[in-house]
């Protein structure tokens, strides 16, 4: 039995580790999955739906699926980049994200994603929820205007530091994330320190009096599309 | 009083072994309790099975029995389903509203009547109906409701409120409900009677792999809908490895116009828990759980009742039929409302005492289930299916239906139709067959498998029931010639916004601006590119969705597209003054007009 699974993405050949996920595989390969929900450090939650891609013609979750040999994976159609277009506009209409205003501007993940994909505009009209925003810690806050309830902030309270900082409450539309007290972050265990702090993929989770360290202009994706340190590491040849 | 919650709760949660995967049952009894799980009762609780706060909220948050704030002693939850509203039900609930004095979603001043709306409730042959706490109350009118209102108003307690008893089980001691069970047509498998115990006597005499490979010769696929071949299911059960496994039977008959379940659970439950245990010899596992909805909840003594009579025949329990080290038993697991648990993996986060969120997969359930142990999750039909495969020979039962689909279908058809209720049909019947059976032969559509099964119109009603065709998980509901289809349509659409768990973004976000461009069309704003925007959102929903709840929620607006498009072409318009064709610019104008005092030049008309 070989040790190494042999699959294609996009009619390119690679080789991967039994039991490894497609978008990890990828990754190892040079070739960039978008994703948003996944992180390196955090278990795979497959939510944000972002790295949906046909597997042998079926959508899947890249984050969580296992590569099996023989696999026909593809990632850069037109229709996967389209799909993928729909669930970031989806996810932009659904909460209230001005990225002219928001500090996270060029570090945001979905902003990127946006500019990756050749988003101008969302199809979709705005929801403009109420969401309410949680400034009560000394040196975090939080903006649920920005959440895109990628799961982040909770795996990495519980996986990362132990604690169990957020929770997922209420269903459908009106899932939100919130804390382990009655209302207030202060109310939590939470610290600056947390490893939960730092995972936001967007603007939802801050810490406060560091937005600006890095200037505009010089933030990572102010200088390179999102995935760029993926597809450098690619191969020459593959 | 200052600490009743502190004792109740400390009494509530020891009973239950201060065990938080038994969440669902602990958040449950202090909700009928007190009324409400506090956000006191939520710390509470945390501090007693040694879980966070937040976690106990994210359950008792997600589902729609459960409440953080206080309700009435008494709650009314009117269906809110569309065969509902056709039979009446709007007024029905305006009747509730008026004679209480309070709106959807309000308790009356003295806290006794909380009233609200609820996803079907398993009625729809008897709609409009209500569930008054846990007691059904079916084909309402107006003057019932009244007379409802003034009688809990006047402390009758609910299960005061029946009259009339329904037939068969349902007048048992332990059931007394005015449920009725409108089965018109008992077919061979499911309905037929069966000597208690046979079944299972037969399963014992052989092998575990014998009774798997019966299962597979009868070429049972699973009941629910999606028809997995139940023998393979075990198959990958019995092969996995877990320090123990799981037999876990899914009575969460949620899907609108379904209630064929209700009805094997009322007269054949002896079945089921046969089933259920020859699952448990089959894949090597000595625990079963039957999750009921908790619209079911007035089952549950009378079920309970059945499940002690086994253990006392030697059904259930230890050594079972002399089989040296198999026992087996079942306890019933409650839901708290909520759709989506249907969905097997979903079902046993809900028995693992979390959100009904459904899981990855892989692992499937046959593989990691419940507890991380290997799990069969299968239909409560499906397990009568079994237990008949095993009396009667899998020969005998692969010869019924037709060649793909063997077997019988229990169908539950309500709507515009002279006689809706169960019947209990062959795989193969024509869809037209079924409508002259129960009087609907006038139909302008039938929804064939709930809202997340198909609309279908006369060209298609010579097409069979089966899963190469029409597939159902039993729903069906017949439209007359006078209804409004978009209507419906939206209902469908109204409901999976609602039973969403929310856990991915197609399925969260993309029912929700589903139904907003349907609404737009709806309310003639709509424009013809529109229904391609319909089309394309639709079909991104449908690939992209995590689990079954999404990938098959866009079906209400996809198939009504395609077989009924002529009910969207006749109200879209291109706009002519040549601007975004669904911009009202003369009512964007409006406030500015307002506030300068003059008309726009260049927008006057």
């Amino acid at each position: 039995m070989s040790s190494t699974v042999t699959l294609t993405i996009d009619g390119v050949e690679i080789q991967a580790q039994p039991g490894q996920t497609i978008l990890k595989a990828a990754e190892a390969a040079g070739v960039y999955i978008p994703r948003l929900c996944a992180h390196p450090d955090l278990t795979p939650h497959g939510s944000c739906r972002v790295c949906t891609v046909f597997v042998n013609g079926r959508p899947q979750s890249a984050c969580t699926q296992p590569v099996a040999e023989g696999m026909v994976v593809e990632n850069a159609s037109e229709r996967v980049t389209d799909l993928r277009r729909q669930i970031i506009e989806m996810l932009f209409v659904e909460g209230n994200h001005f990225c002219m205003f928001c500090e996270k501007s060029g570090h945001c993940e979905l902003q990127a994603l946006a500019y990756r994909l050749g988003i101008t505009a969302p199809r979709f009209p705005y929801q403009f929820p109420a969401r309410d925003v949680d400034a009560s810690h000394p040196d975090i806050l939080i903006d649920r205007n920005r959440c895109i309830l990628c799961g982040r902030c909770v795996r990495a309270s519980r996986e990362l530091d132990g604690k169990n900082v957020f929770g997922f409450v209420g269903r459908g539309p009106h899932k939100r994330v919130a804390v382990n007290a009655e209302a207030r972050l202060a109310d939590t265990d939470a610290t600056a320190g947390d490893r939960a702090m730092d995972v936001c993929p967007v603007g939802a989770i801050l810490r406060k009096r560091s937005g600006y360290t890095v200037p505009v202009g010089q933030r990572p994706y102010d200088r390179r599309p999102i995935g760029a340190e993926i597809e450098s590491a690619r191969k020459p040849g593959a | 009083m200052g600490d009743d919650l502190a004792e109740g709760i400390r009494q509530i949660c020891a009973a239950c072994g201060n065990d938080r995967t038994r969440m669902m049952d602990i958040v449950r009894q202090v909700q009928a309790r007190y009324g409400c799980v506090s956000s006191r009762a939520m710390d509470l609780i945390a501090a007693a099975v040694s879980t966070h706060r937040v976690e106990v909220e994210s359950v008792v948050s997600f589902y729609a029995f459960l409440s953080t704030r206080p309700k009435g002693r008494v709650i009314i939850r009117v269906c809110d389903d569309i065969i509902d509203r056709m039979r009446g039900g709007e007024r029905v609930a305006k009747a509730f509203s008026d004679a209480l004095g309070i709106g959807f979603g309000q308790t009356t001043p003295d806290g006794l009547i909380t009233l609200e709306r609820t996803a079907c409730i398993g009625m729809s042959d008897q709609a409009p109906a209500a569930l008054i706490n846990d007691v059904p109350v079916t084909e309402l009118s107006s003057d019932a409701a009244w007379e409802i209102a003034r009688k809990l108003k006047a402390g009758t307690p609910p299960d005061k409120l029946v009259q009339r008893i329904g037939d068969g089980q349902n007048a048992h001691p332990l059931v007394q409900s005015m449920v009725v069970n409108n089965l018109r047509l008992a077919g061979p498998v499911v309905f037929a009677p069966l000597e208690t115990g046979a079944a299972l006597r037969k399963a014992l005499a052989m092998s575990p792999q014998e009774v798997i490979r019966d299962v597979k010769t009868a070429r049972l696929r699973g009941r629910g809908g999606a028809g997995f071949p139940t023998g393979m299911k075990w198959d990958f059960a019995r092969a996995a490895e877990g320090p123990r496994k799981y037999v876990v039977c899914n009575a969460d008959e949620g899907e609108p116009g379904t209630f064929k379940d209700r009805v094997i659970l009322t007269e054949c439950p002896d079945l089921v828990f046969e089933g259920m245990t020859i699952a448990g010899y089959a894949i090597g596992s000595d625990t079963g759980i039957l999750y009921l909805r908790a619209e079911y909840a007035y089952l549950r003594a009378y079920l309970e009742d059945v499940l002690e009579r086994r253990r006392k025949h030697g059904l259930l329990g230890r050594d079972l039929g002399g089989r040296e080290r198999f026992s087996f038993d079942i306890r019933i697991q409650m839901g708290a409302g909520a759709y989506v648990c249907g969905e097997e993996t979903s079902l046993l986060s809900s028995c693992e005492g979390l959100r009904g969120d459904p899981k990855n997969r892989p692992p499937f359930p046959a593989q990691k289930g419940l507890l991380g142990c290997p799990t069969t999750v299968n239909n409560v039909e499906t397990y009568c299916c079994v237990a008949r495969i095993l009396d009667q020979g899998p020969g005998w039962f692969a010869q019924l239906g037709s060649k793909g689909s063997p077997g019988t279908k229990v169908l539950s058809v309500s709507g515009d139709c002279r006689r809706p209720g169960v019947y209990e049909v062959p795989f193969g019947v024509k869809l037209a067959e079924v409508l002259q059976m129960v009087g609907g032969q006038e139909a302008q559509a039938v929804q064939v498998g709930g809202p997340s099964g198909q609309m279908v119109g006369p060209p298609e009603f010579q097409r069979t029931i089966c899963y190469d065709d029409l597939a159902t998980g039993g729903s069906i509901m017949v439209f007359g010639p006078g209804r409004d289809l978009l209507e419906v349509v939206d209902a469908f659409m109204e409901f999976f916004i609602d039973e969403s768990c929310g856990y991915c973004t197609p399925c969260r976000v993309g029912n929700v601006l589903l139904r907003g461009q349907l609404r737009k069309i709806i309310q003639g704003r709509g424009e013809p590119a529109d229904l391609e925007n319909l089309q394309s959102l639709g079909t991104a929903v449908k690939a992209a969705s995590r689990c079954g709840l999404g990938q098959t929620s866009p079906n209400p607006v996809l198939s009504s597209l395609k077989n009924f498009r002529s009910l969207y072409e006749t109200r879209v318009r291109e706009n002519p003054d040549g601007l975004q064709p669904t911009f009202d610019i003369r009512a964007a104008l409006g406030e500015a007009e307002r506030i300068t005092g003059r008309k726009s030049a260049v927008f006057a008309q």
